[in-house]
């Protein structure tokens, strides 16, 4: 079981982000289950969703153990650092969040500077390309060829075709 | 095979009414159901169905009532506060033999309550809800994949019995994605019904969607729609038996040498399953009993768990509404107890531990 | 020799009191789905009250009917009508049903322009429960809820051009059926507002002045009185929109 919990400010594409590495799990042939924060919890601005993979069937979409989060800000650092279990990884956006930012030192912190790539990939719109393509190289959930193609896919369905996306899915795992 | 999506429950069930056949919807906004609603507004016209947002849950629900009346595939969706409006049209699609399906995608608690996953609405739906002597067939899926499934289903059963059809979704599974496959579309006639109105051609006999009781009371009516009956009472016990004899649906799942059987539909069925597994694991015999009807209730699959000592609900609300349907199942042989929780379906621990001291 | 054929879809004598305004609007609504050719192609709505006569078996109109609950006759014939567009559908049913419970219902479909023909009568009282105060009682008239006479300045009177007379309604005109002339015009109401949905133009309206002497404890002769010289004061006869 693998739990990954994304989360940023709502325009960040947060739930596309989650969407799109749930994509990924299911086209590895894994069960996978997606589920977002709704409702009042995003009048704050913020956003998050919830991903689980499993080659077993998922009782509940709801995390517990969570190894993977992406934080696009501090707040969500915040808010979801505490459910981390010891040794999970967590993404964060070193733009926004400062490299003296009190963090847990039981996991792994892996920053990011996802604004700068995207904007250097000329697609300012990516930074969440961006941390998937990190968070492809620093974990073993799925390749960077994997999730390249679950982008391509995922963007094809909406009549996209952006090659500047895989631009920042590459530079995101180069970095 | 066709191609798995990943796809959300909310979108999946409007994707498979409309595959269905279903070419009607009215509905309101309510979170957490809305999402049915906006699907519709895009997807329906594409289809070349009829969208309309009502402007209440009452409207909604008796529009549909007017659609059912012409022989449509025609449903509405809500949640909680809004199914509790609707309950006045779905008494009067009962009284009239019309098929339609509602969706409630249920919330938590009474009142305004909140719009985070729950189970609350386990009386309102399984009891009727409204006024007079009704019950309606009540599904609940407890996957993406079954939202689908039985979107089809429902409104295949509403035409066999000409009742409505309530699927009891959940907020867990209403918001969220998992990959399912879609079934091909289906072409619904709507003249497939001589019941069904459409304006009455000369030398036709005229078609009154009403009370059937009232449309008993002519002798030729009554022989060409409700095979000579003309006893409302045993018409309607008629109709309810067959119901309640062919139609129980369950999933058992390690019932036979349980110790503890547990019941559970829904979100809550999932994490009952996951439960029984780790019980095991540790040596603690527990069994799951999965309601697939909530109404008829599957009394059926209480006979095969003959060793259980004792039953427990899990349920996602606060006063444990499906422990009465336990009871009767079992007939007072063993213990019933509930374990629940607001918000939240309580965690496996909580279950085993709970399932444990039933036993003492 | 006057031609006294019943209109094709009217089966019979009518259920209703004597004096009862429901039996002429529903012959005139007949008539007018015969000349406009439409008798065979139309569903019509009523409500669970006094109109629901008229879909009685062997009296009343003879075509496919749905009975709709209390007041929400407008939304159902708007499910008939968008499951099967090429039916004309309308709804008869009385002011209680329409102004009170159902107001929601109508304003709604005035304000999305439905395209359904809608005849409302209204007698200024609730006829199948026995003579209640409606929202179109008038000021100081005796009902079995008003006994002291309708307090005007508590309930007022509700009139429906002024709930829905600046909304998206097609047609919107007032009719009575005092005499033959009135009655006539009333028709022609009638009749307009079923071509208006044929022509797909949108939500029509029509409201007929109607007596209900059973309830007003009148004659019939007083009861026509009352509505053609008490009613119409606040509730003046003409069309009000005609888009």
């Amino acid at each position: 079981m693998i739990e990954i919990r994304f989360a940023g400010f709502g325009g960040q594409g947060i739930l596309t982000t989650g969407m799109i590495c749930a994509t990924a799990g299911m086209d590895l042939g894994k069960n996978v289950t997606w589920y977002p924060s709704y409702g009042s919890q995003m009048r704050g601005g913020t956003a998050n969703c919830s991903v689980k993979f499993d080659d077993k069937a998922i009782a509940s979409p709801f995390l517990r153990n969570v190894d993977i989060l992406c934080a696009m800000n501090t707040p969500s650092v915040d808010s979801f650092m505490g459910e981390l279990k010891p040794g999970a990884v967590m993404f964060v956006d070193s733009g926004v969040v400062p490299a003296d930012y009190p963090v847990r030192d039981d996991i792994k912190v892996v920053r990011v500077p996802v604004n700068e790539i995207a904007a250097k990939c000329g697609n300012p719109r990516g930074a969440n390309l961006v941390m998937l393509g990190a968070m492809a190289a620093n974990t073993d959930i799925f390749t960077v060829e994997e999730i390249k193609a679950a982008v391509e896919k995922y963007f094809k369905k909406k009549g996209i075709d952006n090659p500047k996306n895989l631009d920042c899915l590459q530079e995101g795992a180069n970095c | 095979m066709a191609e798995k999506v990943l796809i959300k429950g909310n979108e999946a069930l409007a994707e498979a009414a409309l595959r269905a056949g279903a070419r009607f919807y009215s509905g309101y906004p309510i979170t957490p159901q809305t999402e049915i609603l906006e699907y519709l507004a895009w997807r329906m016209p594409e289809v070349g169905g009829f969208f309309v947002q009502a402007e209440s849950e009452l409207c909604g629900i008796n529009m549909v009532m007017g659609a059912a009346a012409t022989g449509a595939r025609a449903f509405t969706t809500s949640s909680g506060p809004g199914y509790s409006l609707k309950q006045e049209g779905i008494s009067y699609l009962c009284a009239n033999d019309l098929p339609a399906v509602i969706i409630d995608v249920m919330r938590i608690g009474s009142g305004l309550g909140d719009i985070f996953m729950g189970q609350g609405d386990y009386w309102q739906i399984t009891r009727g809800g409204g006024h007079g002597d009704y019950h309606t067939i009540v599904l609940a899926p407890n996957s993406v994949q079954e939202n689908v499934d039985m979107a089809v289903l429902a409104f295949d059963l509403a035409e066999k019995y000409c009742h409505p059809v309530i699927i009891a979704s959940d907020a867990g599974i209403g918001q969220m994605m998992e990959p399912a496959e879609l079934p091909d579309f289906v072409e619904h006639d709507i003249n497939k019904f001589e019941w069904a109105v459409r304006g009455t051609k000369d030398g036709e006999m005229v078609r009154y969607c009403q009370n059937v009781y009232y449309n008993m009371w002519n002798d030729a009516y009554a022989e060409k729609f409700y095979g000579g009956c003309t006893d409302y009472p045993t018409y309607l016990t008629n109709k309810y038996n067959a119901m309640t004899e062919d139609e129980q649906r369950w999933e058992s799942y390690q019932t036979e040498d349980a110790e503890v059987v547990l019941v559970a539909y829904g979100s809550s069925s999932r994490i009952a399953k996951e439960t029984v597994d780790i019980a095991r694991a540790e040596g603690f015999k527990l069994g799951l009993i999965r309601p697939i009807t909530l109404w008829p209730f599957p009394k059926k699959a209480f006979d095969e768990a003959k060793a259980a000592k004792a039953f427990a609900t899990v349920e996602v609300n606060i006063l444990g509404q499906m422990q009465d349907d336990v009871k009767l199942a079992i007939d007072n042989r063993a213990k019933v107890g509930f374990v629940g929780d607001f918000f939240k379906v309580p965690d496996p621990e909580v279950i085993i531990e709970y399932a444990k001291g039933l036993l003492k | 020799m006057p031609d006294v054929r019943l209109p094709k879809k009217l089966l019979g004598p009518s259920g209703w009191c004597q004096g009862c305004g429901h039996g002429v609007v529903v012959r005139l609504i007949a008539e007018v789905l015969d000349e406009l050719g439409i008798e065979q192609n139309t569903v019509a709505v009523t409500d669970v009250a006094c109109c629901s006569n008229a879909m009685a078996f062997g009296a009343g109109m003879g075509i496919d009917s749905v009975m709709a609950a209390h007041g929400r006759d407008i939304a159902v014939a708007n499910g008939v009508k968008g499951a099967r567009p090429d039916s004309i559908v309308y709804c008869y049913f009385g002011d209680g049903a329409a102004y009170s419970i159902g107001s929601a219902e109508l304003v709604h479909a005035a304000l999305r322009g439905d395209n359904i023909t809608v005849v409302i009568l209204n007698n200024t009282v609730y006829g199948m429960t026995g003579g209640q105060m409606a929202p179109t009682s008038l000021p100081g008239e005796k009902t079995s809820s008003s006994p002291y006479g309708k307090d005007g300045d508590k309930y007022g009177v509700l009139n429906l051009v002024d709930l829905i007379g600046n909304l998206n309604a097609t047609y919107i005109a007032r009719g009575e059926i005092y005499d033959v002339a009135t009655t006539a015009k009333a028709k022609s109401y009638i009749k307009k507002a079923f071509q208006n949905q044929i022509d797909g133009k949108g939500f029509s309206i029509v409201e007929v002045l109607a007596p209900c002497p059973t309830n007003l404890h009148m004659t019939p002769l007083q009861c026509k009185k009352f509505m053609h010289e008490e009613a119409t004061k606040y509730f003046p006869t003409g069309e009000f929109v005609d888009k």
